[in-house]
């Protein structure tokens, strides 16, 4: 167990029940910290969604202590919770939930709509995050005019457009062929190299293989976690 | 745990309503179908308050062409009910009040009946009353001839006529020339003139009029005044209309009539206000229904975007940022529903009023609460969806795809 300070992600005994008695997670015990690149592997059913979910504030455990860059997540309310999000967390979804009718540029510029900040920092810091996914030339360009993993990089610059101290992805190369996920994982290598902790839920043990740490989960429990020698 | 706790973000208006404007942008025809219905509860209730106040404002002009200080003193019944009549010199005692500016006095003569020809029997008289008049009596009543010439001092002395416009129009004649006469009285009398409608004195409308000395020397006229006209000072037509009794008649003034014909047509007028209020409910309903569909689409949208409330959600939208998003759309909604009602319904009036040759009247007030109408049932109807918006579960709405 690491230092408390260093964590962005400290969990103690964590459970998450469902109404019906299904547990999603058991007593899950897990430290991030800051700067990491960590892969949660399992497969489907195993409870690592829940644990993004939990994670990312977006659920709240039924159990044990959840530390999220240094606030105990039970003692926040639900604005709260929100005002974490929108300050400190970022996600990427499998889907990439690209609003459909908006360009490239104002999807991510949405990533700073609940942040307080003005329409027109929105706009700049959204595209200086698109261009730093390699999307400088597709700033208008809607949704349906892009490829899938152009798609997925739009979703990752309006997670990281908010300089987030926890960026989750929750298998963000589950849609895209192997090309794109090939590109998509090395853009996810260099936002780690430039200091963002990073989590990727995925179920292929291919992808987890080459992050620095994997944490197996199976049936809500964590099974394993080692830290590896990286073959990038 | 040292840093403060985490304050969500604000959302200012304008982006509140870019937010709503988005959700709209996104299903165009649904946003039209909804909307519509809204439009058509304004604008019928704009249509119909416009059409009103136009028909009012036309009916307003009309009285101030023909003038609101028209009176009319007529012999009531005595007070064992037989027909009075207003004694002879009641003309020169009304010409006597000060604020009358005009003043000519008519007589009925009841047993004169009108025939197009002699040939036509006794019972068929068509219900024309005849009428010996003076030659001032145009200008007092504010009629005009459509055809021929009014009766002058000369023709006023031969048996001549002029018709009313329902007379002429009964008797099957279009226009004046010097063959056409009309047996009347047991005697031709040649027609000479024929009036336009009267809408102060409507009774000359049905009637056929002789000159005075005319009706006395043909007709047997008593020369007794049935009915008198008078304009007054605009100012002083209620202080007249007081001494009107007592001057006509000073001896019996409870037998004398007195009337401002310019109030009847106002009463008209007020009488129609009684169907624009049944109209009125009719879009009252409209707009209910209009809203009723409004707030159905919100309860769809909500329901069809879980996955974006969930995106919000985990992008550090509050539950109360979601609410104000889909209430701005709702209000933007009908807004647009409310802003079409209303062109819709102001053309309606226009086209109506243009057609019906009136000034085109929308008053403000009802555009005013039109818009206001709107933004109520828009928000009435966007709250409950957007309430249960609210209530999804980050969680649940993401994994709604």
């Amino acid at each position: 167990m690491s230092d408390p300070a260093e964590a962005i992600v400290t969990l103690r005994g964590v459970g998450r029940e469902y109404p019906g008695g299904i547990a999603a997670l058991r007593d899950i015990d897990l430290d991030i910290d800051r700067g990491e690149l960590v892969a949660i592997v399992g497969p489907s059913g195993s409870g690592k969604s829940t644990m993004l979910n939990v994670m990312g504030t977006l659920d709240r455990a039924s159990a044990g202590r959840v530390i999220i860059d240094g606030f105990d997540v039970a003692g926040l309310s639900d604005g709260q919770l929100s005002g974490l999000r929108a300050s400190r967390i970022g996600f990427v979804f499998q889907h990439f939930h690209l609003a459909p009718g908006v360009s490239a540029l104002g999807n991510v510029a949405d990533g700073l709509l609940y942040t307080g900040a003005g329409r027109r920092e929105r706009r700049e810091r959204a595209e200086a995050a698109l261009r730093g996914v390699g999307l400088g030339h597709r700033l208008a360009h809607r949704p349906h005019a892009l490829s899938g993993g152009e798609k997925q990089r739009t979703a990752i610059a309006r997670a990281v457009v908010r300089e987030p101290a926890l960026l989750l992805a929750d298998e963000p190369t589950g849609a895209l062929d192997s090309h794109s996920g090939e590109e998509l994982m090395r853009l996810l290598l260099d936002l780690h190299r430039t200091g963002t902790t990073i989590v990727v839920i995925t179920h292929e043990r291919g992808i987890a293989s080459r992050l620095p740490r994997q944490v197996s989960m199976l049936d809500g429990q964590v099974v394993d976690d080692r830290t590896a020698v990286v073959v990038a | 745990m040292t840093t403060s706790s985490p304050q969500p973000g604000r959302l200012s208006p304008s982006d509140a309503l870019r937010l709503g404007g988005y959700g709209l942008a996104a299903r165009p025809l649904r946003v039209v179908l909804s909307a519509l219905g809204i439009a058509i509860g304004i604008a019928a209730m704009l249509a119909v308050v416009g059409i009103s106040a136009s028909s009012r404002a036309k009916l307003d002009r009309q009285l101030a062409a023909l003038g609101t200080n028209l009176l009319t003193a007529g012999p009531g019944q005595t007070l064992f009910g037989e027909n009075a009549t207003l004694p002879d010199e009641s003309v020169p005692m009304i010409r006597r009040i000060r604020q009358v500016e005009s003043v000519t006095a008519i007589g009925q003569l009841p047993d004169a009946k009108v025939y197009r020809t002699d040939k036509i029997p006794a019972p068929e008289s068509g219900g024309i009353g005849t009428y010996a008049v003076r030659t001032d009596l145009l200008g007092t009543v504010g009629a005009t001839v459509a055809s021929g010439t009014f009766l002058n001092d000369a023709t006023a002395q031969y048996p001549a006529v002029v018709l009313g416009a329902r007379t002429a129009e009964g008797l099957g004649i279009g226009a004046v020339n010097a063959d056409v006469q009309i047996w009347l009285g047991g005697r031709w009398f040649t027609v000479i003139g024929i009036l336009d409608p009267v809408p102060l004195a409507p009774e000359l409308d049905f009637g056929a009029l002789v000159g005075w000395q005319a009706g006395l020397r043909y007709l047997g006229f008593g020369g007794h005044i049935t009915t008198v006209y008078l304009r007054t000072d605009p100012d002083a037509v209620e202080a007249v209309r007081s001494l009107l009794a007592r001057t006509a008649n000073p001896a019996r003034p409870n037998e004398v009539n007195v009337s401002r014909p310019s109030d009847a047509l106002a009463a008209k007028a007020a009488a129609e206000t009684t169907f624009t209020g049944l109209l009125l409910g009719l879009g009252t309903v409209a707009l209910l229904v209009g809203g009723i569909g409004v707030a159905n689409t919100m309860v769809i949208s909500v329901l069809e975007r879980r996955a974006e409330i969930g995106l919000r959600r985990s992008l550090g939208a509050t539950r109360g940022h979601i609410r104000i998003q889909f209430v701005a759309e709702s209000l933007l909604l009908s807004l647009l529903g409310g802003g079409a009602g209303i062109l819709l319904g102001s053309s309606v009036t226009a086209v109506f009023a243009t057609l019906q040759n009136w000034p085109t009247v929308v008053p403000l007030w009802v555009i005013t609460g039109g818009i206001t109408a709107a933004l109520v049932i828009g928000g009435a109807a966007g709250l409950y969806p957007a309430i249960r918006a609210a209530r999804v579960a980050p969680t649940e709405a993401l994994a709604a795809i």
